[in-house]
């Protein structure tokens, strides 16, 4: 780990059901792992599969104070509310990911940020999983901001998972590793 | 129980139940509320396997007499609950406070008056504070601002309850309670406590002992109450614990607790960068309250703003504490959308200067 000063901070949110706390808690034990102070605020209770789910990581070099974030680096949207909802909040040249799959481009407002598009829910259905849409979405966003190294967030599963999905890792491992190639292809 | 070596990272409901096993706490009894669930799930999982008991009660009244029953032989014995729950079992405490029972009372605050709803907010304070019940007594109050706090301070309420033979509650809220940071498992030092040699285990080879908060004798109710009295003002003089951030400069004192304590950290360090001298007063035992080092403080610093999720309790302590030294501002928020720290810095640039 680098001893310069790093503070970044990411909202996961789309709609319940879609895994969007899994991204945050995997990113959050990843950098834990890598010797980063974190911070995972879920929203909770009245939610229901098909309502919306949000949560914000906060990862930093040093003892973090407010683990709630009004414009933050970046915004992963996996759903078109969530979209209209978070989108506008993203910094200025901060990264905005959409899944295309479920968005259309042309709801996307803003021209100042990084926006990275990536059809996350067709990827999983060719891949054979549909419920995978969640860790190809990670796979994209780690191997864009390169936040946490990639083995981190594999050996973070173990942790985050409950032990009955643990037969469910290696499909996991797949399908973020899809989503990190998807980026590295589209860097080339 | 072997501590974890490395940290885990966990909710802060989950690092309360934690410091309650780790504290040797092996009774609960409670009641589900939001959100505070995570704790006797916790529980509920792990105190059998250690020989311990959980019990789901039919409410929070019976949970809160259960946990008197089970702390008068001298067992650590908690409960858990939500501001609603935590009201039903004032009665409770008060009689467990005039019976000089020690147990640990959570409190993972939601919104009210009322059913309110689940969002956090620190509405509670004057409840937690002021004793909550009837009758002239206090119970100690922390109050965790971090994960490992959660843990820490639960681990600490126990010896605090101990040590004074008094019910301790830990303040948090939905905040603090549902979201997750690092946690190391370490077991803080242990106090060195008196024996429990009031405690109802049987008479055999000694007199009965006799737990009760019901004295009709003349004289005897003011002397149990004068007695009282000196045991919170002992804890006055030897408990109080608070945080100073950047204070050695400050001509500006935020103050806050628990989650409001680290939305406000952030915007100190966003006014600093702005060049304002602002520092952070954040008290970690609300009662007893940190009056002395925060009257210290106002010598140095002229305006204060304390900032809350409520409309305004905990200032009230603030301008007892600081006289008329200094000016208090105040800042609140009623249940509802959280403050961010850009919020937070507004507000101290409209009285700073």
């Amino acid at each position: 780990m680098s001893t310069n000063p790093f503070y970044y901070d990411v909202i996961v949110a789309g709609f319940g059901g879609q895994g969007v706390l899994a991204i945050g808690n995997l990113l959050a034990y990843a950098a834990m792992k890598e010797g980063r102070h974190v911070t995972y605020l879920p929203t909770y209770g009245v939610e229901m599969r098909g309502g919306t789910a949000n949560c914000t990581v906060v990862i930093s070099s040093k003892e973090i104070g407010s683990p709630i974030v009004h414009r933050p680096h970046a915004v992963i949207s996996m759903n078109l509310p969530s979209l209209l909802k978070y989108g506008v909040r993203v910094q200025p040249n901060g990264l905005l990911m959409v899944n295309s799959s479920l968005i259309d481009l042309k709801e996307v407002s803003r021209n100042d940020v990084d926006l990275l598009a990536i059809p996350v829910n067709d990827m999983a259905i060719e891949n054979g999983n549909p419920r995978m849409a969640n860790m190809i979405a990670l796979g994209a966003f780690v191997e864009k901001t390169k936040l946490v190294e990639a083995t981190s967030v594999f050996d973070s599963l173990e942790k985050v998972f409950d032990e009955r999905h643990h037969s469910l890792i290696p499909s996991n491992i797949k399908a973020i590793q899809i989503g990190m190639e998807y980026v590295k292809a589209l860097q080339k | 129980m072997d501590q974890d070596s490395e940290k885990i990272l966990v909710r802060g409901n989950e690092a309360v139940a934690m410091g309650a096993i780790d504290a040797g706490c092996r009774l609960f009894f409670g009641y589900p509320i939001t959100p505070q669930n995570e704790i006797p799930e916790y529980l509920s999982k792990h105190l059998p396997p250690l020989g311990g008991e959980f019990i789901q009660a039919e409410s929070e009244i019976a949970s809160i007499n259960l946990l008197l029953g089970a702390s008068a032989t001298g067992a650590r014995a908690m409960t858990s609950s939500s501001s609603p729950g935590i009201s039903l079992m004032q009665e409770g405490i008060s009689y467990m406070a005039g019976s000089e029972l020690p147990v640990v009372i959570v409190n993972i605050s939601r919104s009210g008056p009322g059913l309110g709803g689940i969002s956090a907010s620190q509405g509670d304070y004057f409840q937690a504070t002021r004793g909550g019940g009837h009758g002239d007594y206090r119970t100690l109050v922390l109050a965790p601002s971090t994960v490992q706090e959660m843990y820490d301070l639960t681990y600490l309420a126990f010896d605090l309850a101990d040590k004074y033979r008094n019910p301790t509650i830990v303040l948090g809220d939905a905040l603090i309670g549902q979201m997750k940071e690092p946690l190391l498992r370490r077991k803080p030092e242990k106090m060195t406590l008196p024996q429990k040699d009031w405690a109802l285990t049987g008479a055999k080879g000694r007199k009965p002992n006799r737990i009760k908060s019901l004295y009709l004798q003349e004289g005897e109710l003011t002397e149990h109450n004068w007695k009282l009295y000196q045991k919170y003002e002992r804890m006055k003089k030897e408990e109080i614990r608070f945080e100073m951030v950047h204070t050695d400069d400050a001509e500006f004192i935020l103050v806050a607790f628990g989650s409001m304590a680290r939305v406000s950290k952030t915007a100190l360090e966003l006014a600093r960068n702005e060049k304002m001298k602002v520092g952070l007063f954040r008290p970690i035992t609300l009662f007893p309250y940190p009056e002395k080092p925060l009257y210290d403080l106002s010598k140095q610093a002229k305006k204060f703003l304390t900032v809350e999720l409520n409309t305004g309790q905990m200032v009230e302590d603030v301008r007892l504490s600081v006289h008329r030294e200094a000016e208090v501002f105040f800042y609140g928020k009623p249940p509802g959308a959280l403050p961010p720290p850009e919020e937070i810095l507004e507000e101290i640039k409209k009285y700073y200067g």
